[in-house]
C-alpha cells in the first residue's frame, strides 16, 4: 500500500516499527505536493524546509525513544492558524504580508505533539464561505471529478484542508469550523471532520471571524484519525476565556464504543423540500446501519431548525464586522496611503477586502446598528437561544437522545462557478450544519456514500455538549457500516 | 446658599453630571499582561493583545476587577454579581481593536452615593448611578512630525474606571468638592491615583441650566477636562453660554463640546447628528463576570478606613476640630503621621505643631508629607523634649526648622548646638541681676505699680540666656528678686 494511502493510525504503527522513516513520509507528502498543488491549489504557502526539519527531529525524538503521539505525521494547516514565522494570510489580500510573532494555541499543541508542517491551506476569505471560491489566492479545485469533468468546488471555508488530505497530499489537516466550514468540505470531499464543543480547543491565535461560533477541529481520512488529531488539539487555554476547564477524554478509544443501547434522534426538520433523493435515501441507510449496529432510532423535533440560516447570517456578519475591523492598514498587513486617516482606512479596506468580506461587513455593521440592533441581532439572539434549548430538550438526560443523525449538507460538490450568481443559494449550503454551530454542540461529518454522478456525501452525527465520545462511537459504527472505499481521481496516490 | 446664574431674564440654576475616568492602579492592563507603568518609552509596554494583532484574545486581569469592587464598596455601592463586557465599536488609529471593551448594559457597580462638604459646612449627597470598567485607548500624538501623526499604545488596554455620577450637582463649587472627595476616596482605596496632570483621572461634564421648579434642559457634554480647577471654570462659562442662547429665544442643542481653558469658553467638537453610532453587542470572547459573594466580604474585610469614618474618629478619639481634622484626612499619609506623633502624647499639641510650624516648614522647602525629611518619631521626638523641658517652646521652633532643613534628629541638634535648656537657678540668677543692672529705670517704673514691666524682664533675661532659660524658672526667680 501506498503510504499516502494510510490513516495516520497506520503511519503511526509504520512509524513505530521504523517500517518507515517520517522523513520518507514528509518527502513523500512533499513530492505530491509539488505535483499536486499547482492544480489543486489546496495550499498558499508550502513551507518544505520546515517540513524537513521537522521530520528530522521527528526521527531523532524517535530513535531517542521519546517520539510524541503525532510524531513524523505530516499535516496541513488552514491559513487561518496563526503560524510563528510563517506567512499568515486568511485568505485575504488585507494581511498580506503578515508573519505572525507567535503560534496559534492548536498548532504549537500539535507541533509540540510532533507533527509535520507542510504548510498553509487555502480558505475562503476569513473563513466566509463555502465553496473556498471567496479565497484572494484563488479557488481551490475538488480532487474528485464528476462526469462532465467540469472542475468542482471543495466546499468551504476550509477547502485547502479538505482538498489537501481527500486528494493525500496531507495525512490530516486542521480546520476551523463557524457554519460548516470543517463538515461541509469533509462531505464534499469525502473525509471525515469534526466541529468539537465550542470551547473544546483554544481560539487563541486563529483568525477571528465570529468569536462566538468559530471553533477549531480535525480534518482526515478516518473517525480514529480525527480522533487521534482532536486528542492533540484540544485542552484548557487560560490565553482563551471561553476555552472549557475539562479534561480531554481518550477520544480514540470512544471510536469503537459501538451504538448498542444508544439512542440516536432522526430530527424531522431536517427532511427539507426538494431534498435531493440520493441524499435521503443515504440518510435512510444510515438509520438501518445505526439499527443493525444496536442503536433505538426516535424521530424527534428540533422546531426552530428553520430560523438557523437566518440567525446565523445575523449573528455571524454581526461579529465579523466587529472583529475585522482591527484591519486598517495602520499596524500590519497591506496599507494604500490615503489623504487623512479616514481616507486610509477606505482605501486599504476598499482593496485589501474581497465582495463576499466586504457583504458581510456591511451586513453585519447594518444589524448592530442604532434602530435596527433590536430587530435583528437582539432578536437573533433570543432564537439562538431557542435553538440550544432545542438540542437540550433533544438530548435531555433520561428521555432525550445520545446523538443525532443527519445529512451533512443538501447536496454533493457543485462546480466551480454553479451556485455562485446568488448568495443566498450559497448560504444553503450550510443549512444542516449551522444549528450545531449556533448551540455550541459537537458535530461530525463522515462520508457515507456516493452521489449518482459518483460523488461523495457525507451524514452529519451532532453530539451533547463536551460529549465527543459518543459521537465518535456513532460515526466510528457508520464508518464500518458504510465501508466508504471510494477514491477521488486526483490523489498523490495515484500519481505516475 | 443656592447658587444661581443671573441671566437677563433672571436667576438660572445649573445642572450638572459628571463621567470621571479613573485609571485602576495594577501592575498590568485590563486584557494583557502588559504593564502599565506610566511615563515609559512610547510602545514598550504593548503586548500583541494591545495592538489588536490577529488571533489575539482578551483575558481579564483579576486584580482590576477587584479594584473596581474596592471602588464599588468605598462609594457605597451596589455590587453588581452579574455583569457583562461589551465592544464599543468605532475606527480610530489609537484604537488597534477597532473597538473598546467596555461594560455597556451591564456594569460591576450599580447605585451609590457620596457625601460632600462645602465651604458652608453644608453637607449634600451626591449620587452614583454607576460604575464600570473599560479599556483604555493608546495615544495619537499629532505634534512630533511635519506629516505624521504618531501613536503610543503604552496606554492601549489600561483599566479604567468609568464613574457617571447623577446631575445632582448645582453649582461649580459642588462639582469641585465632589471630584475632589472622589479622588481622596480612590487614593484612600488605593484604586487610582487621581493624578489629573497624568490623565489618569478625566472627567467628561454635563452640563444645563434651568429655571427654578423647571424639568431638566437639555444637556451639553464638555469632554476630557483634566483638572479640578477647569472643571468648575468649564462648568460657569457653558451655563452662561447655554443661558444666552436660552435668553436669545434660541434652544441648546445637545452636543459634544470641548472646554478651551486659554479662552476660558467651551466650543462645539460634534453634535447629536454626527454622534458616533457605537454598534454596542456583548463581547463574545469574554464570559460573563461572575462574582463570588464570600470573594466580595473577603475585599471589604480589607478596606481601608475611608475619610470620612477617619475624620470622624479624629474628632471622637483626640478632640480634634472638624476643621483639624478635615485637613489630616486629606492625605492618608497625613492622618497617619499624625497618629503615630499622637501616640502617647498630647493630641492636642501634636494638631497644632503640625497645622502650625511643621506645614510650613513643609511648604517652605516644597516638601510634601510623604517626602517629609523629618519623620513622625522624630516630630514626637522633639514634643518630648519640650515635655520633658530639655527644651522650651521657642528653641523647639528653631530646632524644628532646622530639623526640616536638615533631617538632623532633634536631641542631636539640640545637643550639637547647645540648645538645651538652662535650669541652673545660679545661671538664671545671674541673667537676672545682669538685667536688672542694666535697666535701673524700667526698674524704678514696675515697682512704682507698671507691672506689665514684668514681661519686658523676662523678655531680657531670655535673650541674655540665648533663649535657652527655663520659662518657668526664670518667671519664679525674677518674681522672687523683683517682688
Amino acid at each position: 500500500m501506498n503510504p499516502l494511502d494510510w490513516t495516520i493510525a497506520e503511519a503511526l504503527d509504520a512509524l513505530a516499527a521504523r517500517r518507515i522513516s517520517a522523513v520518507e513520509l514528509t518527502e513523500a507528502h512533499l513530492s505530491a505536493i509539488s505535483a499536486l498543488n499547482p492544480r489543486l491549489n489546496a495550499f498558499i504557502t508550502e513551507t518544505p524546509e520546515l517540513a524537513r526539519a521537522q521530520a528530522q527531529e521527528a526521527d531523532a525524538a524517535r530513535a531517542a525513544g521519546a517520539a510524541p503521539k503525532l510524531s513524523g505525521i505530516p499535516l496541513a494547516i488552514k491559513d487561518l492558524f496563526c503560524t510563528e514565522g510563517v506567512r499568515t494570510t486568511a485568505g485575504s489580500k488585507i494581511l498580506d504580508p503578515f508573519i505572525p510573532p507567535y503560534d496559534s494555541t492548536v498548532t504549537a499543541q500539535l507541533k509540540a505533539a510532533g507533527a509535520i508542517t507542510l504548510g498553509k491551506a487555502n480558505l475562503d476569505e476569513f473563513a466566509m464561505g463555502s465553496s473556498n471560491i471567496t479565497s484572494a489566492y484563488g479557488q481551490v479545485e475538488n480532487p474528485w471529478q464528476r462526469a462532465d469533468g467540469k472542475p468542482l468546488a471543495p466546499g468551504g471555508s476550509s477547502g485547502g484542508s479538505a482538498a489537501a488530505v481527500a486528494a493525500r497530499i496531507a495525512m490530516g489537516a486542521t480546520g476551523t469550523d463557524t457554519g460548516g466550514s470543517i463538515r461541509q468540505p469533509a462531505a464534499f470531499t469525502g473525509i471525515a471532520g469534526i466541529k468539537p464543543t465550542y470551547g473544546r480547543c483554544s481560539r487563541f491565535g486563529i483568525v477571528a471571524f465570529a468569536s462566538s461560533l468559530d471553533q477549531a477541529g480535525p480534518m482526515a481520512r478516518s473517525t480514529e484519525d480525527c480522533a487521534i488529531l482532536l486528542d492533540a488539539m484540544s485542552g484548557f487555554d487560560p490565553r482563551d476565556s471561553t476555552s472549557a476547564e475539562r479534561a480531554v477524554p481518550d477520544f480514540r478509544a470512544a471510536c469503537a464504543r459501538g451504538v448498542k443501547g444508544l439512542r440516536i434522534g432522526i430530527p424531522a426538520e431536517y427532511r427539507v423540500d426538494g431534498m435531493d433523493p440520493t441524499i435521503e435515501k443515504l440518510w435512510q441507510a444510515g438509520i438501518e446501519w445505526l439499527q443493525s449496529a444496536g442503536a433505538t432510532i426516535v424521530d424527534i423535533s428540533l422546531p426552530h431548525t428553520k430560523f438557523g440560516l437566518p440567525v446565523y447570517y445575523i449573528v455571524a456578519p454581526a461579529e465579523a464586522s466587529s472583529n475585522l475591523a482591527r484591519y486598517d492598514g495602520v499596524r500590519f498587513g497591506a496599507r494604500v496611503d490615503g489623504e487623512d486617516l479616514i481616507d486610509l482606512y477606505e482605501r486599504t479596506r476598499a482593496a485589501g477586502f474581497g465582495a463576499e468580506v466586504k457583504r458581510r461587513i456591511m451586513i453585519g455593521t447594518y444589524v448592530l446598528s442604532a434602530g435596527y440592533y433590536d430587530a435583528y441581532y437582539l432578536r437573533a439572539q433570543k432564537i439562538r437561544a431557542l435553538i440550544l434549548h432545542d438540542f437540550h430538550t433533544a438530548f435531555a438526560q433520561t428521555t432525550g437522545v445520545d446523538a443525532i443523525l443527519t445529512p451533512t449538507a443538501p447536496s454533493a460538490a457543485f462546480a466551480l462557478g454553479e451556485k455562485m450568481d446568488d448568495p443566498v443559494t450559497m448560504y444553503l449550503n450550510d443549512v444542516f450544519t449551522v444549528p450545531a454551530s449556533l448551540a455550541g454542540v459537537p458535530a461530525m461529518s463522515i462520508p457515507a456514500g456516493l452521489d449518482q454522478n459518483g460523488l461523495p456525501l457525507g451524514l452529519q452525527v451532532i453530539g451533547r455538549h463536551f460529549d465527543e465520545e459518543t459521537v465518535f462511537a456513532v460515526a466510528g459504527a457508520l464508518e464500518a457500516a458504510a465501508g466508504f472505499s471510494a477514491l477521488p481521481a486526483l490523489r498523490g496516490s495515484a500519481l505516475r | 446658599m443656592s447658587y444661581f446664574l443671573t441671566g437677563k431674564t433672571g436667576p438660572w440654576e445649573i445642572v450638572v453630571g459628571l463621567e470621571v475616568h479613573a485609571q485602576v492602579i495594577s501592575r498590568s492592563k485590563l486584557f494583557s499582561g502588559a504593564a502599565t507603568e506610566f511615563g515609559a518609552e512610547p510602545n514598550s509596554q504593548v503586548s500583541f493583545v494591545d495592538a489588536g494583532f490577529p488571533g489575539m484574545l482578551p483575558v481579564l486581569n483579576r486584580e482590576c476587577v477587584a479594584q473596581a469592587v474596592r471602588t464599588g464598596l468605598g462609594l457605597n455601592a451596589k455590587i453588581n454579581l452579574v455583569s457583562r463586557f461589551d465592544r464599543k465599536n468605532y475606527f480610530y488609529a489609537d484604537l488597534p481593536q477597532g473597538y473598546q471593551i467596555s461594560q455597556f448594559e451591564h456594569p460591576i457597580i450599580g447605585t451609590g452615593a457620596i457625601d460632600i462638604e462645602l465651604d458652608s459646612g453644608e453637607i449634600r449627597t451626591i449620587g452614583i448611578t454607576r460604575l464600570h470598567l473599560e479599556q483604555d485607548a493608546g495615544k495619537s500624538m499629532h505634534d512630533q512630525h511635519p506629516d505624521k501623526s504618531l501613536i503610543d499604545l503604552n496606554r492601549s488596554g489600561v483599566a479604567l474606571m468609568e464613574i457617571v455620577s447623577e446631575p445632582d450637582m448645582r453649582s461649580p463649587e459642588e462639582a469641585g468638592a465632589y471630584l475632589r472627595k472622589l479622588r481622596m476616596i480612590l487614593r484612600y482605596l488605593g484604586t487610582c491615583d487621581g493624578n489629573m496632570d497624568e490623565g489618569s483621572m478625566r472627567a467628561d461634564v454635563n452640563v444645563s441650566v434651568r429655571k427654578a421648579g423647571e424639568a431638566f434642559r437639555t444637556r451639553c457634554e464638555v469632554k476630557n477636562v483634566n483638572s479640578i480647577r477647569f472643571v468648575m471654570q468649564a462648568i460657569e462659562a457653558e451655563a452662561l453660554r447655554q443661558i444666552d442662547v436660552w435668553e436669545a429665544g434660541a434652544i441648546v442643542q445637545q452636543e459634544t463640546r470641548l472646554f478651551d481653558p486659554a479662552r476660558g469658553e467651551t466650543r462645539s467638537m460634534r453634535s447629536k447628528e454626527d454622534a458616533h453610532d457605537y454598534r454596542y453587542f456583548p463581547e463574545p470572547d469574554l464570559l460573563p463576570l461572575v462574582l463570588d459573594q464570600a470573594w466580595i466580604e473577603a475585599l471589604r474585610a480589607e478596606l481601608p478606613e475611608l475619610p470620612d469614618a477617619k475624620r470622624a474618629r479624629l474628632i471622637r478619639d483626640y478632640g480634634l476640630t472638624p476643621y483639624e481634622s478635615a485637613i489630616f484626612v486629606q492625605e492618608q499619609a497625613t492622618a497617619d503621621f499624625f497618629e503615630t506623633v499622637a501616640q502617647g502624647r498630647d493630641a492636642k499639641q501634636v494638631a497644632n505643631w503640625m497645622l502650625g510650624d511643621f506645614f510650613a516648614g513643609l511648604n517652605r522647602t516644597g516638601k510634601t508629607i510623604e517626602t517629609s525629611p523629618v519623620s513622625a518619631d522624630d516630630l514626637g521626638a522633639l514634643l518630648d523634649l519640650m515635655t520633658d523641658a530639655t527644651i522650651n517652646g521657642k528653641i523647639a521652633k528653631e530646632v524644628l526648622e532646622i530639623m526640616v532643613d536638615t533631617g538632623e534628629k532633634p536631641a542631636a541638634i539640640v545637643e550639637s548646638r547647645g540648645l538645651r535648656q538652662v535650669t541652673d537657678t545660679g545661671a538664671i540668677d545671674a541673667a537676672i541681676d545682669q538685667v536688672i543692672a542694666a535697666n535701673p529705670d524700667k526698674l524704678g517704673e514696675y515697682q512704682s505699680g507698671k507691672e506689665k514691666l514684668f514681661g519686658f524682664f523676662v523678655g531680657q533675661v531670655m535673650k541674655a540666656m540665648q533663649g535657652k532659660g527655663n520659662p518657668a524658672l526664670v518667671n519664679a526667680a525674677l518674681k522672687a528678686k523683683i517682688g
